[in-house]
């Protein structure tokens, strides 16, 4: 008798396998496993732009492609450029995030009511997929036609361009909590709505934040898509990519091409940071990475 | 042996914290899983359903809790507070072991203060002190299965259900589990219904051994078990532990044939 009250009142778990430790690789290690090889990689590249620009292209049609250290010069160093490149790119996020979060809201909804009935989730996905399978360009008309070419066009480009991901994925999160925690919230008599904040909600989270980052990343190019076809209004990097193309400014053409990439980069990474720090401490995923 | 097979006169007696009473379960697509099965289970009794796989053990198991309709007879169970531990841990992933712990006293609606203390007695209880603010994946396979049992020991359930829940962990694991899960049953004293195909596991926790036959499942012999509690690990080495055991085994052959 006295032995096992001894036994059973001890604390410790006994179980042989010990909790799991989390693997993290050093610092130093990551570095040279992740840095270095794309660096060695970017060296090549540059390497063969000089080939093109000096080797291939005659000094005649060198226009088509100049030297890095001239686009840097012209499009980087140059501040009048710069600056202007800067503002057309803070117009075009602003335009992208705006449409993100009206895609979020909309999506979010969307996607709530149809998690709750199957029968209006088989009624309205046929239609998200219609309006999904619309090439972005074949819609532009039409929206100038109907709203102008003002900021609300472009807004409006940016949503239809970014809603799908963030249905579908919050969709498919939504109906991600296994059966077992299902047949939980039932045995205790939990509500729609406690079911849905408790259970649905946060087991969708994952799914949420990798269709927010391929939306974020879409509206991106909504964004400047709209910019580029509608031409007019605020100043953003889709009418400059547009002037430095027909003005055959090369040098700053490049710099735009990569001052978008470099914006579609930091939302990528943005919203892979916030995933982290959201819902880091319990999903395996991690976001933010390249 | 009871008459258990006796369709006649109700065996279910009065009073009883769960009972079957001829329940059946035929499934939409024809499968009968259970067929007239009766038996109950007092307050202070633990007894377990040993049968093997798809025989309908779990269904029974998903009738009383309510899960699952009967498609013949009745159970009666208070399912007020009803105890159910899961084959799996069911944790939720992104709830440390204490929100996990205190889900089901704040889906019953109890107040805050008064749930975080009746959730860190119950950590306290299957030993997971020191894990508080671990999140499910950093846990063992059997310490998931502890945290599992604190969050059920919260609502203090006068009937606990138990579907294969030690199933997933290895032997050594197990045996610590059972040991820990008879322990809880002499403190709380409730109405225990497990479910396992492991006889020793059976045979080591229970009052109360049923044998059930493969598919359509049928409750086809019952032993008493005549130890004292608390049982102690040597037990499992026991004569009359061994011979109990074989009986059983040997029941649960017949029923499969």
């Amino acid at each position: 008798m006295t032995t096992i009250e001894n036994q059973t009142t001890a604390t410790e778990p006994r179980d042989d396998d010990a909790p799991r430790p989390i693997d993290r690789p050093s610092l130093a290690h990551r570095l040279t496993g992740s840095i270095v090889p794309p660096l060695v990689l970017g060296a090549f590249v540059l390497l063969g732009w000089y080939g093109v620009s000096y080797l291939l292209l005659d000094p005649k049609r060198r226009f088509l492609l100049k030297p890095p250290h001239e686009v840097l010069q012209q499009g980087f160093l140059e501040w009048s450029t710069f600056s202007e490149m800067l503002s057309g790119l803070w117009s075009s996020t602003k335009v992208a995030m705006i449409g993100l979060v009206i895609a979020i809201a909309i999506g979010f909804v969307l996607a709530t009511i149809m998690s709750q009935a199957r029968t209006i989730e088989r009624a309205v996905f046929p239609y998200m997929v219609t309006l999904q399978a619309i090439p972005i360009l074949a819609i532009v008309p039409l929206i100038s036609f109907w709203w102008g070419t003002g900021q609300r066009s472009r807004v409006i480009v940016c949503v239809i361009i970014a809603l799908f991901p963030i249905i579908v994925n919050t969709l498919f999160g939504l109906q991600s909590a296994e059966r077992g925690m299902h047949d939980l919230f039932t045995l205790h008599h939990a509500s729609r709505v406690t079911r849905l904040r408790k259970l649905m909600f946060p087991a969708a989270l994952p799914a949420i934040f990798a269709g927010l980052r391929i939306s974020a990343g879409l509206s991106v190019i909504g964004a400047i898509v709209g910019d580029f076809f509608f031409g007019r209004g605020d100043v953003g990097i889709g009418q400059l990519l547009r002037r430095y193309s027909s003005q055959l400014m090369g040098e700053e053409l490049l710099a735009a091409v990569i001052m978008s990439s470099a914006l579609g980069v930091t939302v990528f990474l943005t919203f892979g940071w916030i995933q982290n720090v959201a819902i880091g401490k319990w999903h395996e995923t991690s976001g933010g990475r390249l | 042996m009871t008459a258990v097979e006796n369709h006649a006169g109700s065996n279910v007696r009065a009073g009883a914290a769960l009972s079957f009473d001829r329940t059946q379960m035929v499934f939409p697509d024809g499968t009968e899983a259970v067929r007239e099965v009766s038996f109950s289970v007092e307050r202070g009794e633990f007894v377990t359903i040993v049968g093997p796989s798809g025989c309908g053990k779990s269904t029974l198991l998903k009738i009383a809790s309510g899960l699952l309709e009967p498609t013949g007879g009745s159970v009666a169970v208070d399912r007020d507070r009803l105890g159910y531990v899961f084959q799996d841990a069911t944790l939720l992933p992104w709830r440390t072991v204490l929100g996990n712990v205190e889900l089901l006293a704040e889906l019953h609606g109890i107040e805050k203060s008064e749930r975080r203390r009746l959730a860190l007695d119950a950590i306290d209880t299957v030993g997971l002190s020191g894990f508080v603010d671990h999140y499910p994946r950093s846990l063992s396979g059997g310490m998931r299965m502890r945290a599992s049992l604190a969050r059920t020991l919260t609502l203090k359930p006068p009937v606990f259900l138990f579907d294969e829940p030690f199933g997933a962990v290895d032997e050594i694991t197990r045996e610590h589990l059972n040991e820990e899960t008879q322990r809880l049953f002499q403190q709380e004293g409730f109405a225990g219904l497990f479910i396992t195909h492991s006889i020793s596991e059976a045979v080591f926790m229970s009052t109360r051994v049923l044998v059930m036959s493969a598919r359509p499942g049928r409750i086809v012999a019952e032993y008493e078990v005549p130890f004292d509690y608390p049982r102690i690990p040597e037990l499992r080495f026991d004569p009359e532990f061994g011979r109990l055991s074989g009986e059983i085994s040997h029941a649960l052959r017949g029923s499969h044939s």
